[in-house]
């Protein structure tokens, strides 16, 4: 049972305006302090068990991610990278993976199917399963390598941000779970807020270049970070330094789209005028006499010059 | 097929059974793919019982039809060597436009633009089968980086874009050339189709004594 409708500011392979009558609603955000995080995986498993997600028991990969990466039925996941700083000691970052909720989510720009991936009028990005068609576009379209396709049931899955619970006033289950308050959740401008005063707070601690990534290049995002070191975010276990929508999507799902059609409808009517103008080529009376004296002609001759084995007169 | 007394043989069986199973593949991979490309023609998925359903049927036809068309090059890639006559006739296409063929170069069992269809679709067939691949979730998700995904669904439409406005010319020269569908459809077309159109194969085919579709190569043998 998907959110009512009137809710989506955006809906994927749709042309015309979403309805959006509470389009004035607030927007939303989580916000991750990854410098309060402790890496226990209360959030992990309160994924889990909010969804009812249940993978089976995997096997030790030598690291502390577990399972290794996100999959249908692992939302989100704690990834740690153990880094040396410039000063040559260890600084064990450990950051919670999972979905961004981009304000301009490149899952929706790519989705072929209508209404598969929706954007509430609160921001949260969506995927509405009863339309999913497994084909993967979304994958592609998503700058983070979120969307898993399931091969049970052929469809994407991902964070939902806890929609269900968010429309009903209550906070995602990752949030409530979490012991140190290293994830938090409200309004967009309310986190943004906050994790100002956290950048200020680490600034004053040594860390000059902590700042909030919430990147623009997809007109920031609903889930946020507080990172220590927010001029590299790649060192967090690869969170892209500057992500955008591939520009071969933008092209893919832009300029083409229009363009081919427009060229296929181009050579149909090509095709119809080049018949009310030229009309139809017909065989006509006197190429079926030439065609007959011409056989006629090569009867007569191969009768008087019979041909060799190659054809040629002897 | 009863074929006339005096008609010639266009394509014979085995290349028409050949052909029609390329068309409807071609046709439904060009309604499913179409689907998929456009959200305004994803209305398109209903006729394949909807859209997972397109979405899981669509590689398979292309994998027949990649089959299916391996036997089209294996039955015409001869005929369609290019010649230089072939330059002549592209030069002359105004007149060919013009159903003026008269003072148009003669053409053997094909003409120029029958062999820009055929290698059009020689080679945007594999590219559509190797990009195809590369984006077929299920089987290949892990063999390949998500940029060369990327590229690949662009390719696949670009290419399929092609392969369609080829089509669409396919498709109409066949009706514009009256004849030309019988002799996909029945088999045969008759000495004066191929006097006025392949006047070249025509020849061929009275000088050797063969009812075509290729001029006979046993000539001077006796005849049962």
């Amino acid at each position: 049972m998907s959110m009512q409708s009137q809710d989506y500011i955006r809906r994927s392979a749709t042309t015309l305006t979403p309805p959006s009558v509470r389009s004035y609603e607030d927007q939303v955000a989580k916000l991750i302090d990854v410098t309060r995080c402790i890496g226990c995986k209360a959030c992990q498993a309160a994924c889990m068990e909010w969804n009812n997600l249940r993978n089976p028991v995997g096997t030790f990969e030598g690291t502390y991610d577990n399972p290794l990466d996100l999959d249908p039925a692992t939302w989100t996941l704690m990834r740690f990278t153990e880094y040396e700083n410039e000063q040559g000691n260890l600084e064990w970052l450990i950051r919670k993976d999972g979905c961004m909720h981009c304000e301009d989510p490149g899952c929706l720009k790519a989705c072929p199917a209508p209404g598969a991936i929706v954007q509430y009028a609160n921001g949260i990005v969506d995927f509405i399963s009863e339309n999913c068609i497994g084909c993967g576009y979304c994958v592609k379209g998503c700058p983070f390598n979120i969307p898993r396709i399931s091969k049970v049931d052929l469809k994407s899955y991902k964070c939902t941000l806890c929609s269900d619970r968010v429309s009903v006033g209550l906070e995602p289950a990752c949030v409530k779970a979490c012991p140190t308050g290293a994830i938090l959740f409200g309004s967009k401008k309310d986190m943004t807020d906050w994790a100002g005063e956290r950048v200020n707070d680490l600034k004053s601690r040594g860390f000059e270049n902590a700042g909030l990534y919430d990147p623009p290049g997809v007109d920031g995002t609903h889930v946020m970070y507080v990172l220590h070191h927010a001029d590299t975010p790649s060192i967090y276990a690869g969170l892209p330094d500057n992500p955008k929508i591939s520009a071969t999507v933008e092209f893919w799902k832009g300029l083409i789209k229009p363009v081919a059609l427009a060229g296929i409808a181009a050579s149909v009517v090509a095709g119809f005028l080049h018949w009310i103008i030229a009309g139809p080529n017909e065989v006509q009376p006197e190429d079926e006499i030439k065609a007959r004296e011409l056989e006629a002609a090569e009867r007569g001759k191969s009768r008087e010059h019979p041909s060799d084995i190659e054809g040629n007169p002897v | 097929m009863t074929r006339p007394k005096g008609m010639l043989i266009r394509n014979p069986t085995v290349t028409r059974i050949n052909h029609w199973i390329t068309a409807l593949c071609f046709i439904l991979l060009m309604l499913s793919g179409l689907s998929m490309f456009d959200p305004m023609l994803f209305w398109l998925s209903n006729l394949f019982g909807g859209g997972q359903w397109t979405r899981a049927a669509h590689p398979w036809i292309g994998l027949i039809l990649v089959v299916s068309y391996a036997g089209m090059i294996v039955q015409f890639w001869r005929d369609n060597l290019w010649t230089k006559d072939d330059l002549a006739w592209t030069l002359a296409i105004d007149r060919v436009l013009a159903n003026e063929e008269e003072s148009v170069p003669q053409v053997g069992r094909f003409n120029a633009g029958q062999k820009f269809v055929f290698w059009s679709m020689a080679l945007l067939i594999p590219v559509l089968l190797f990009t195809g691949i590369v984006i077929w979730d299920y089987y290949f998700e892990t063999l390949t980086s998500v940029g060369m995904q990327r590229a690949a669904l662009l390719i696949h439409s670009l290419a399929a874009i092609a392969a369609i406005i080829i089509w669409v010319i396919h498709v109409y020269a066949a009706i514009w050339v009256r004849g030309s569908m019988r002799a996909m459809t029945q088999g045969y077309v008759t000495p004066g189709w191929a006097w006025r159109h392949h006047r070249k194969w025509f020849r061929a085919l009275v000088a050797t004594g063969s009812s075509g579709p290729r001029p006979r190569t046993d000539v001077g043998k006796p005849q049962e």
